[in-house]
């Protein structure tokens, strides 16, 4: 081996600093999936009965696909089948009375759990200009900023309480976007999803600081199952971030989340995320299963939605964040850093749907394989007939850290009319014996360098997340390839 | 400072340097001559710790350490700076944003707390006059574009802001037009010290005129078959290598 691969092959070992399982009490169902377990989450959360019939026509849905085809096998993956008998589909850290009235009604167990993943919830120690939700297991624990942003007209909660307090907004636009019928893992979503993050921007406004979910897992055997739906009115922006982790644990877990966006006339919405779910060991035992269903619609002309994410972790990574380029003029865009280390696969892209005229696109996604890591980029650019002068340009580069990891690309591009052009670009490197002597020779150490130049691979995409965020993403990728040698 | 003993090394199996002794003492500039293939960027490789490169025989002491058993990167923090002949392109990676990790490293080693932003952007405002580079250089990538003279000057700049105390120059003055060169041997003058040394590979007579070393070294087929002083370059410079091949082929007939 040369001294390139092994100081990756030591990279590639990586320490999870998120490991750890908070020691809560607990209201868990028993695992397995029925219409009653779909009645019982319903009734846990005290829904309308819009919410519950959507809910069973979903598990319906689902159990046809179950039963026939079962889950999707096209994406370049491969794992043992699911039992979804087998999952817990909601457990909840257990609290004295209802709602979320302050956070002194919050377990301190929680507050710490979340702290120590550097997601302060309490008053005097939160993140200036972040608002945060906080999603623990299967709910929602507390959400920062709600009254300071609520003076703008803004709504940032949970999902349960959006639920109860603004109906009307979501039986109009739940599922618009991601209809439960999309997909396998979009049905079992609907039928379960147990909480998740609502925001809505009125008209004109635009949010004032970044709103941000973090997702924890924490319950053994237990699924995460969480919706976000965000509705940006017209000509209002917001930034929107997220983030997530999960105990090491030997036995897969899965999340099976749906985000819908939407955004009108002249509205932006700018969602990132940094994935860090637990990866599994260097054997490929344990880590999250992330299948996850992402998707926007600008919906109203001069519309922008922009996906950027930062994807280290899960075991299994399938998730297409896409946009739907619906009225004239639009702009959809897709960043992506996906890093796959030991035995990770990840089969991610993105989907741009032109539909209306003048509307555009931007892909550019980067893929790092280290170790055995298996790396897909899978994207389609769809221009139909009716969107004139549309434009998509996409730029692929694979990154590959020694000779046992892969990566793949199948760019599928359906052009519909004449006057439209989608530009497609790609490219494979490895970091050369020189580069990284170079390095070294300034002084750098093997690992540093790497990261280095990991970074540098990654540019383009980090200069689109937040400030607070591209730190935290470039921190993330050293740690996730931080290895034994100093 | 440096003291080289009997140093022999390869690459791809093949054998290049043969027993080279050389002595560099501090305040020391030494320059290496020699025919293209003669072994030049090897040694400086070598010296630097290039993995490609293995030693086959002898000894490296640097300020009285075994230089051969420390890691690149522990050379390089003790003070060994190699300007490459063909300086590496790190795409992504701004100038700025290289130098910084490169010198905190080195500070760590010194014993010295990093410098923050501000601190750093002082440091670099100065060296960037020292080689008259425009400031628009620091935040482009590593080498990425840059004309050959501009890596050149890169790597002086590089050196101006780590401080090495055993500077090796692999033909840094090739490539340069007649005013770079002039800058650049100006800064690389403007950073000799009495504790510091250098060693100077270069095919011209040139660069030597602004930077006048205390030796001059001629490398044959991998052997240092001549020192002197700085007048050996002006003979080198007149008479060509034919004349050292010709002394050698005499040297090497039977009497
Ligand atoms: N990585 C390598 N693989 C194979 N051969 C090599 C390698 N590096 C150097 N060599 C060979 O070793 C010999 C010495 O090369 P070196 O680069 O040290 O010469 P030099 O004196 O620096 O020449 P120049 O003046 O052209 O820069 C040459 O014949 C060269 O082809
Ligand atoms: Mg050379």
């Amino acid at each position: 081996m040369n001294t390139t691969d092994r100081t990756i092959e030591a990279l590639a070992n990586r320490e999870y600093k998120w490991g750890f399982v908070t020691d809560v009490a607990a209201d868990t169902i028993p695992p397995g999936l029925d219409e009653d377990v779909i009645r019982l989450i319903s009734a846990k959360k005290s829904e309308p009965d819009f919410m519950l019939e959507w809910r069973l026509r979903a598990y319906r849905h689902w159990s046809k696909l179950e039963r026939s085809a079962g889950e999707p096998k096209w994406a370049n993956v491969s794992y043992p089948p699911i039992d979804y008998q087998k999952i817990v589909y909601y457990s909840a850290p257990r609290r004295e009375g209802s709602g979320l009235a302050s956070l002194d009604d919050v377990d301190p167990k929680l507050i710490e759990t979340f702290d120590k993943l550097g997601i302060p919830l309490a008053e005097q120690k939160r993140l200036a200009g972040v608002a945060v939700d906080a999603v623990f297991d299967s709910v929602s624990v507390a959400t920062t900023f709600k009254e300071k942003l609520a003076e703008l007209g803004i709504i940032f909660c949970s999902f349960s309480e959006a639920v109860r307090n603004h109906p009307e907004l979501v039986q109009k636009y739940l599922g618009s976007v991601v209809p439960y019928t999309d997909n396998f893992y979009a049905a079992l979503n609907s039928a379960v999803f147990s909480d998740g993050s609502f925001c809505y921007i009125p008209k004109g406004v635009r949010c004032p600081m970044e709103l941000s979910t973090y997702f924890r897992i924490n319950t053994a055997g237990s699924g995460q199952f969480e919706r976000t739906l965000i509705v940006a009115d017209e000509g209002s922006s917001v930034s929107y971030l997220e983030g997530c982790t999960a105990p090491r644990r030997d036995e897969n877990q899965l999340h099976a989340a749906v985000v819908e966006l939407i955004a009108l006339e002249g509205a932006q919405i700018k969602y990132s995320t940094v994935q860090n779910w637990y990866a599994g060991d260097a054997d490929g035992r344990g880590g999250i299963f992330n299948f996850v269903t992402k998707r926007g619609k600008c919906a109203g002309r001069r519309a922008r939605i922009s996906w950027t994410q930062v994807e280290t972790g899960s075991a299994i990574t399938w998730k297409y964040p896409s946009v739907i380029l619906q009225a004239d003029d639009t702009v959809g865009e897709f960043y992506s850093v996906a890093l796959t280390a030991n035995r990770q696969q990840a089969d991610t892209g993105t989907k741009m749907i032109h539909v209306g005229k003048n509307t555009r696109s931007t892909i550019i996604s980067k893929g790092i394989s280290a170790g055995r890591g298996n790396n897909t980029y899978r994207g389609l650019v769809k221009i139909l007939p009716r969107a004139s002068h549309a434009r998509n340009y996409t730029q692929c580069d694979s990154l590959l850290l020694g000779d046992r990891c892969g990566a793949h690309t199948f760019p599928y591009i359906e052009v519909a009319n004449a006057s439209s052009t989608a530009e497609h670009e790609a490219s494979t490197s490895k970091i050369s014996d020189e580069q990284l002597f170079y390095c070294k020779q300034r002084g750098l150490s093997g690992e540093n360098a790497v990261s280095l130049i990991i970074n540098g691979f990654c540019k383009e995409v980090f200069k689109n997340l937040p400030m607070e965020f591209a730190v935290e993403a470039q921190k993330l990728l050293g740690v996730s390839l931080e290895g034994s040698i100093g | 400072m440096l003291e080289i003993r009997s140093l022999s090394a390869g690459v791809a199996g093949k054998a290049i340097l043969r027993n080279i002794d050389l002595d560099v003492r501090a305040g020391e500039v030494h320059a290496v001559m020699g025919p293209n293939g003669s072994g030049k960027s090897t040694l400086a490789q070598v010296l630097a710790g290039h993995p490609a490169y293995t030693v086959t025989g002898g000894e490296v002491r640097y300020r009285g350490e075994d230089l051969l058993a420390m890691s690149p990167e522990r050379r390089a923090r003790a003070g060994v700076f190699l300007a490459f002949q063909y300086p590496v392109e790190i795409p992504g990676v701004s100038n700025a944003t290289f130098l910084k990790a490169a010198v905190n490293e080195v500070r760590a080693e010194r014993g010295l707390e990093e410098l923050d932003a501000m601190e750093f952007l002082e440091v670099l405002e100065q060296k960037l006059k020292l080689v008259e580079m425009d400031r628009s250089f620091l935040s482009r990538p590593v080498n990425e574009g840059f004309s050959g003279g501009e890596k050149k000057r890169n790597e002086i700049l590089q050196m101006a802001v780590l401080e090495p105390t055993l500077a090796i120059l692999d033909e840094t003055d090739s490539g340069l037009d007649i005013d770079a060169l002039r800058v650049v041997a100006h800064g690389v003058n403007r950073l000799r010290r009495p504790d510091k040394a250098m060693i100077l590979i270069t095919h011209y007579q040139r660069i030597l005129q602004y930077l006048e070393p205390d030796h001059v070294h001629v490398l044959f087929d991998g052997r240092i078959v001549r020192s002197g002083s700085k007048d050996l370059a002006l003979e080198l410079e007149r008479r060509g290598y034919d004349w050292i091949r010709e002394d050698l082929a005499v040297a090497a007939r039977p009497a």
